[in-house]
């Protein structure tokens, strides 16, 4: 793997650049693996990465429908954090977000950690009490929360200009995350794929998986592909949104429903906000990003959906809960917007495990799922080499479902 | 925001609609059916590219619950396929 | 001195002067005039900045799609990032070049020209990691951003948002919209026009063109005419760009001139039968090096300064193109005084229509420009045979250069429409449509006007099932292209720019194929090529059209990146409207708020938007004070509290009975008329989902009232059973929440307060027990007096009329002044509770919780077979054995408060939680500190000392029964 600094930078500028290696190999498609990973997004690029990495897999392909890094990895708002509330939930996301700070060094490429703070906003009695209840637990597992008043919520993002005492939905105060941060996605897609490709994971971009095969004993036993059939003794599903496309070729029924959520961008402005804003009470968040645009996120299309485009009146909505905090963003204006499709389980907790197919590995339910990217490839590599699972992710099995043992996680933001 | 027919009070939009959730199945009975059968009657629906069965509350409307077959790509409002209910 | 003004023609009114500033001097221009044309007429060359090398840049374009020059407007008009070209002049306008200090002229971020060797596309990537990334993030971040933030909302008006259905949307009020919308309106159909310029016209402005032989802006002055005489034409707004296309054929236009001056801006909703896209066709540049010096700009552009404006963006020209639109281009100019010094044409055949517009002018073809001179203003172009043989320097001080047309397949593509690549006119093209939509004229690849008439006319014929009708003569003028993608000679050096405004050059493109990031969207995102203001409007045809040709595939192969809306940016303050958060949720108040108001009661959002009173504090008494106080006079001596937001059904039908024992988890149906039956309901999954009382009014007639948070969700609970699981059943169910108010009176001496308030109700311990209820007159009201409990006191919630809720609730401070009457608030309702163990949805349900965990199993009916809920419940319970269940804690200090949300730890160590605090209160009956928790095993486990973990202590309690108050009921049965 070519070394990335800026004493290579330099070097290279010397010829004009035309010296850099490509980030990953173009390999041909071989007959058979011994894992393949379908989906090149966050999770299963990162899954293959630690795949090789942790557990000593060799042979692994990521088999991808479109361009590596166009999952939900590419169309997100790339908030990091691990305020959740439950021990089921906590220590998972603590682990994601120290991986997330490694990961610039670890990958030898800079994903831009920025480990900026996430303040909630608070506006209802309700929601302060929820928040609260999280702060000690969350301490349990090494993650921070404080609470803070109002003057010191307005000090630290002065835009945040309305919610005055007489407001419909007054600030009541405030609840600080200093782990919280943001990076720069892409950077995570490309940064785990040239990371897996350096220790050999092949990465098969434009290749759709039609079908998932099982052998007479009914396991799995590879992947149908345009170019022919892939074998494999295991197949690990890390497709958001599309899993049970895939998972009804082989007649296995998940309980996920897929919906879309959408994101959009401002226009690029000098720096005014340097955290990032959750406001789980008028439901919006958003972060501004290095660029300088404002990355805002709110509630999901209802309804099941696999269209990528936000319905007009959640869009007003949420820009209208925003003004209400921040009137000055009257003047501002939208630049771009788009959507993801997230599939939600029953309790809108993720789930991770070998499925009743033997040697079907699946990694869904991921509702906010950017944030879990490390220590979700971590866990999932974890489970496909082990063939058990990891303890962060033991809660989160199918196996709950069977005697209706659901996680439940509500609100840590204004999705849910 | 689509325009979403209601029977009684035509095409409304769908800001004066509740989502009701996918069409299930009918309820099993509880004292017949399986574990496995009862779960999956609480938290599998079917999740199609394509046509969806489902329902909508005219809750700012007439109050009426309907049921749309909806093209989950597109948000068309579709004909259901020739076997349904 | 508008030195470059020509002395007559174009669409502006040279009676109007407008003084404006620019970067802090004073200019003049005319009204009618834009930023950017009245700068041109200035001869201010230099207008702006580039985001990443500083580069010195000027005006390129003439519409939204301008790259380059970036404006913050201030004064009035404030407002961050606008393209020159869309600001309308205005008396007083102030205006300033965005990410350059102290101005264009002297830019100290120039300083990064230097360095343009070590900052390729993603360098950042590479670099910033040692020792870590926020060691630099400071100085990118405010290097980064464009213009300056806005720091206060507009203060002089207000946005709006109103609907609008059309039979009939026309996108563009060009020919092929005019004309359509001619045909349309003229079948009598509701026809709505919106148009991104100012007036109507919209390519016919720029150019010099006959329409039934006439000057065409004569044509379009006619078609206006005709059109406002139309009832039926509802709308012809211009100045108004329609910036998304959603699903169902529901389009959003951004007004921004609305004729009303209060309203900065209106945002449209139109449903539309039809949409017609007329929205005409974007120039693309050619890709040359230092293709971005000021002078160098797209020849429409320049084109329409001329005869719009009536500008001359310069004295000597060179015409660089592959294409025949740009021959009328330096025919207008040469026209206007204008001299042009070459026509250079790539291609090797120039078609003779072109030749024969272009007249005298020198055509060089099979020609490319291989370099400029000047630096802050083109002063020369280097020309050269294609492989760059025979280059010679011609002195010029403009360089105009077209690429090629691209229709405007922004909203077709938001619809959803397929796009393909059309050999002939080197673009991409609408293919096929997936809404009710159609493109016409350039907007479909017509690029002449005659055929931009004839679709429009065909569209709107077919769209209303109408004639087509005579269409007037127009020149037919004829386009032919041979796509130049990049100049690729010898001798051509320094950075060719395929995106202007991100600083994206073919060598930045290359470098992320020669690394891999070889799709179009790593090739955007990786480059952040058309990532910027304009969003690619000129320059992302080339860069599909270097990937391309650099992969060696066709075109068609590279595809195009996603359409996203908008199609130009808009505020955030339009598509909010005039709703504000009041408007949004408003609150939902009881007849008694300004009483409670009056009263000095500390109001809050209470949930379901319900604003109810907290606490009534009195004089300097702090909140502990006043919930104790409130707390005191129920246990003590009587209270009385408006219970008026519970949600309450009226279920009328021969079917409640048994409907009530399906959604309840107990037994409804044995109910006798005048009882009332304190009940759970479930999820189908076995959650909580409300708890409330049902009273039967009658053989078929009941009522039930619900928590004031759930009360929406629990009639839709209800609605959804009875229509779509029990339709033949015969329920039928009413919301009357708002239909009752209550006061409900509780305290040991709530009886002598009923005496002093009058009824005819016997409300003795016989003749009015507990659960029941009885109609008739209280303090001469008619009136429902039902003995339920929240607290645990004797109680009468005194049901009445909302019309007679502030008189029952005045009278009843009055008759009970003599007993120490107190209104009471949420905080002691919680108090009160707490103190009985009685369940609270937001504190001991989150969702994991059974009635068996909180000690309710008598409340899970065994008699009946079936309830919703009832198997779930069951299921779980039998796969999870360990429980976490309701109990009561008792500090060990007395003094102690435990934060509610608290965990419960073994030991109170850093292990996984086995509990947590839901509610913790000062207890008046106990003087002391309780609280309720969840806790595993918790029942079994009464007795124990736990241990709640705080971050540097931990806290001892003890463990009990959840009940801290008459555990026998004895109090509320009296």
């Amino acid at each position: 793997m070519q070394n990335y600094s800026i004493f290579a930078l330099v070097r290279h500028a010397l010829n004009g650049h035309t010296t850099w290696a490509p980030a990953w190999r173009s390999p041909p498609l071989k007959e058979s693996y011994d894992v393949v990973v379908i989906g090149a997004g966050g999770h299963g690029l990162a899954t293959a990465y630690y795949l090789v990495k942790e557990f000593g897999v060799a042979n692994v392909a990521v088999l991808e429908r479109g361009w590596l890094g166009g999952g939900n990895v590419a169309r997100n708002t790339v908030t990091v954090r691990s305020n959740y509330m439950r021990d089921a939930s906590i220590p998972f996301y603590v682990k994601s977000v120290a991986l997330y700070e490694g990961l610039a060094d670890e990958l030898n490429f800079n994903m831009m950690h920025s480990k900026r703070t996430m303040i909630d906003v608070v506006q209802t009695f309700p929601k302060m009490r929820e928040l609260r209840r999280r702060q000690l637990t969350m301490d349990i597992y090494g993650s921070t929360y404080v609470q803070i008043s109002t003057e010191e919520v307005r000090r630290r993002i002065p835009a945040l200009t309305g919610g005055g005492p007489d407001a419909r939905l007054p600030v009541i105060g405030g609840m600080v995350h200093t782990d919280a941060g943001v990076n720069r996605h892409d950077a995570v897609a490309w940064g785990y794929a040239r990371g897996a490709d350096a220790r050999g994971v092949e990465l098969h971009q434009q290749m759709p998986v039609i079908n998932l095969l099982r052998g007479s004993d009914g396991a799995i036993k590879g992947v149908e592909t345009p170019r022919g059939v892939v074998r494999a003794p295991k197949v690990a599903v890390a497709v958001s949104g599309h899993t049970t496309t895939l998972t009804e070729t082989v007649g296995l029924r998940l309980p996920l429903r897929t919906m879309n959520l959408t994101a959009f961008v401002s226009e690029p402005v000098k720096p005014l906000v340097d955290v990032v804003v959750n406001c789980p009470d008028s439901g919006f968040y958003f972060s501004q990003s290095d660029k300088g645009e404002m990355v805002i996120g709110g509630a999901p299309d209802m309804g099941q959906s696999f269209r990528r485009d936000i319905k007009q009146h959640v869009f007003e909505d949420t820009v209208t809960a925003m003004l209400s905090l921040f009137p000055s963003f009257r003047k501002l204006k939208l630049l771009r917007q788009w959507g993801g499709h997230l599939d939600i389980a029953p309790d809108a907790s993720p789930i991770m495990d070998e499925t009743d197919v033997p040697g079907l590995f699946v990694t869904a339910g991921w509702w906010g799922g950017y944030k879990a990217i490390p220590a979700g490839g971590l866990t999932f590599a974890h489970l496909i080499a082990k063939g058990a699972l990891h303890p962060l992710m033991e809660p989160f099995s199918l196996k709950r479902f069977k005697h209706l043992d659901y996680v439940m996680e509500s609100g840590t933001t204004t999705a849910r | 925001m689509m325009l979403i027919p209601c029977p009684f009070c035509g095409n409304r939009s769908e800001s004066e609609f509740a989502y009701g959730g996918p069409v299930k199945p009918d309820r099993p009975d509880s004292h017949v059916t399986d574990d496995e059968g009862w779960v999956a009657f609480l938290t599998t629906v079917p999740n199609p590219v394509g046509p969806v069965h489902e329902h909508w509350w005219h809750v700012k409307g007439c109050g009426a619950w309907l049921t749309i077959w909806r093209d989950t790509r597109t948000h068309d409002i579709v004909e259901g396929p020739p076997d349904a209910g | 001195m508008q030195v470059r003004r020509l002395p007559t023609g174009g669409r502006i009114d040279r009676s109007q002067s407008l003084a404006f500033r620019f970067n802090g001097k004073e200019y003049q221009g005319f009204s009618g005039d834009t930023l950017a044309s009245a700068l041109l007429a200035n001869n201010v060359r230099l207008t702006a900045r580039s985001f990443k090398y500083h580069r010195p840049r000027g005006i390129v374009g003439s519409g939204p799609e301008e790259p380059a020059t970036l404006v913050e407007l201030e004064g009035r008009r404030a407002s961050a990032n606008q393209a020159a070209t869309t600001v309308r002049l205005e008396e007083g306008m102030a205006a300033r070049s965005v990410n350059c200090w102290p101005s264009p002229g002297l830019d100290m971020g120039a300083v990064n020209q230097l360095f343009a060797g070590l900052i390729p596309a993603g360098f950042y990537y590479k670099t910033f990691k040692w020792p870590g990334w926020h060691l630099y993030e400071p100085a990118i971040r405010k290097a980064a951003g464009l213009a300056g933030a806005p720091v206060a909302p507009p203060l002089d008006g207000h946005f709006e948002a109103v609907h609008a259905h059309a039979d009939v949307l026309i996108v563009g009020a060009g020919p092929a919209g005019l004309m359509a919308a001619l045909v349309a309106g003229r079948t009598g159909c509701r026809v709505f026009l919106a148009d991104e310029r100012t007036e109507a016209g919209g390519s016919l402005l720029d150019r010099r063109l006959e329409i039934a032989g006439k000057p065409a802006l004569e044509w379009v002055a006619e078609s206006v005419a005709e059109l406002k005489s139309m009832p039926n034409v509802t709308h012809l707004l211009q100045d108004a760009s329609v910036w998304a296309y959603r699903e169902h054929n529901l389009l959003m236009v951004n007004e921004r001139s609305p004729a009303n001056s209060n309203v900065l801006e209106r945002n449209w909703r139109i449903r539309a039968g039809q949409v017609i896209l007329a929205t005409g066709a974007i120039e693309r540049g050619l890709v040359f090096p230092d293709n971005d010096r000021p002078g160098v700009m797209l020849a429409s552009a320049a084109q329409a300064y001329v005869n719009r404006f009536a500008v001359k963006p310069g004295e000597r020209a060179v015409v660089f193109a592959n294409n025949d639109s740009a021959y009328a281009v330096a025919a207008d100019l040469h026209a206007s005084g204008i001299d042009i010094a070459a026509i250079v044409d790539s291609r090797d055949a120039v078609p003779e229509d072109a030749r024969d517009l272009a007249g005298e002018i020198p055509i060089k073809s099979g020609s490319v420009v291989i370099g400029i001179r000047g630096k802050r203003a083109v002063k020369g172009a280097t020309v050269a045979e294609r492989d760059g043989r025979g280059a010679e320097k011609v002195d010029c001080d403009l360089l105009l250069h077209s690429g090629g047309w691209n229709p405007t397949a922004h909203l077709f593509s938001q619809s959803r429409g397929s796009l393909r690549y059309d050999d002939t006119l080197a673009t991409f093209v609408p293919d096929k449509a997936a809404q009710a939509c159609v493109s016409v004229g350039g907007a479909v690849g017509e690029f002449s006007p005659a055929s931009a008439l004839r679709t429009g006319a065909e569209a709107a014929a077919s769209a209303t099932g109408s004639e087509m009708p005579d269409l007037p003569a127009v020149t037919e003028g004829h386009y032919s292209i041979a796509p130049l993608w990049r100049v690729d000679a010898r001798g051509a050096k320094g950075k060719a720019f395929l995106d202007i405004q991100n600083d994206v050059t073919v060598d930045d493109v290359h470098l992320a194929l020669r690394e891999g990031y070889d799709n179009v969207e790593h090739v955007k995102r990786y480059t952040t090529g058309g990532m910027g203001f304009d969003q690619g409007k000129t320059g992302n045809i080339n860069i599909i059209g270097t990937i391309a040709l650099q992969k060696g595939v066709p075109i068609q192969d590279v595809g195009t990146t996603t359409f996203r809306p908008p199609y130009t940016p808009v505020s955030f303050g339009a598509i909010g409207g005039i709703r504000e958060e009041s408007v949004v949720l408003p609150y939902r108040h009881t007849p008694i708020t300004r009483w409670n108001l009056d009263r000095g009661a500390f109001m809050y959002e209470a949930g379901a938007r319900w604003r109810r009173p907290g606490y009534f504090p009195r004089d300097d008494e702090t909140f502990q004070e006043a919930v104790n106080r409130e707390c005191r006079a129920v246990r003590e001596d009587v209270g009385v509290y408006d219970g008026s937001p519970l949600g309450k059904f009226e279920l009328k039908g021969g079917d409640v009975g048994r409907f009530l024992d399906h959604i309840y988890t107990n037994l409804m149906s044995t109910l006798k008329p005048g009882q009332c039956r304190y009940g759970l309901m479930l999820t189908e999954d076995g959650l909580i989902l409300d708890d409330g009382v049902a009273m039967r009014l009658g053989k078929h007639r009941w009522m039930v009232s619900t928590s004031t948070a759930h009360a929406d969700t629990v009639h839709g609970h209800m609605e959804e059973l009875l229509q779509t699981q029990f339709p033949e059943w015969n329920v039928y169910v009413t919301p009357v929440t708002s239909q009752w108010n209550n006061a409900t009176v509780c305290g040991p001496k709530a009886r002598e307060v009923m005496a002093a308030l009058g009824s005819d109700i016997d409300l003795s311990h016989k003749g009015l027990p507990f659960m029941s209820f009885a109609d008739g007159q209280v303090a001469g009201l008619p009136a429902r007096v039902v003995r339920v409990s929240f607290t645990g006191e004797l109680s009468f919630e005194i049901n009445v009329a909302p019309r007679h809720m502030r008189d029952l609730w005045e009278r009843t401070m009055e008759a009970g002044e003599p007993f120490g009457i107190e209104p009471v608030g949420s905080e002691a309702s919680h108090v009160l509770r707490v103190e009985k163990g009685f369940l609270s949805l937001g504190h001991e349900v989150d969702g994991t919780v059974d009635a068996h965990d909180l000690g309710m199993s008598w409340i899970m009916s065994k008699k009946k077979r079936d309830f919703v809920g009832k198997r779930s419940v069951e299921l779980r319970r039998r796969g999870n054995e360990i429980r976490r269940e309701l109990v009561g804690l008792l500090p060990a200090n007395p003094n102690e408060q435990i934060p509610e949300g608290a965990p419960l730890t073994p030991g109170g160590e850093r292990r996984p939680t086995e509990g947590l605090v839901t509610a913790c209160v000062w207890s008046v009956v106990l003087d002391r500190w309780v609280a309720l928790a969840l806790l595993e095993n918790g029942k079994s486990r009464h007795g124990e000392t736990v241990h709640v973990r705080l971050k540097n202590a931990t806290i001892a309690a003890d463990v009990m029964e959840p009940v801290f108050h008459d555990p026998d009921g004895l109090r509320m049965r009296s």
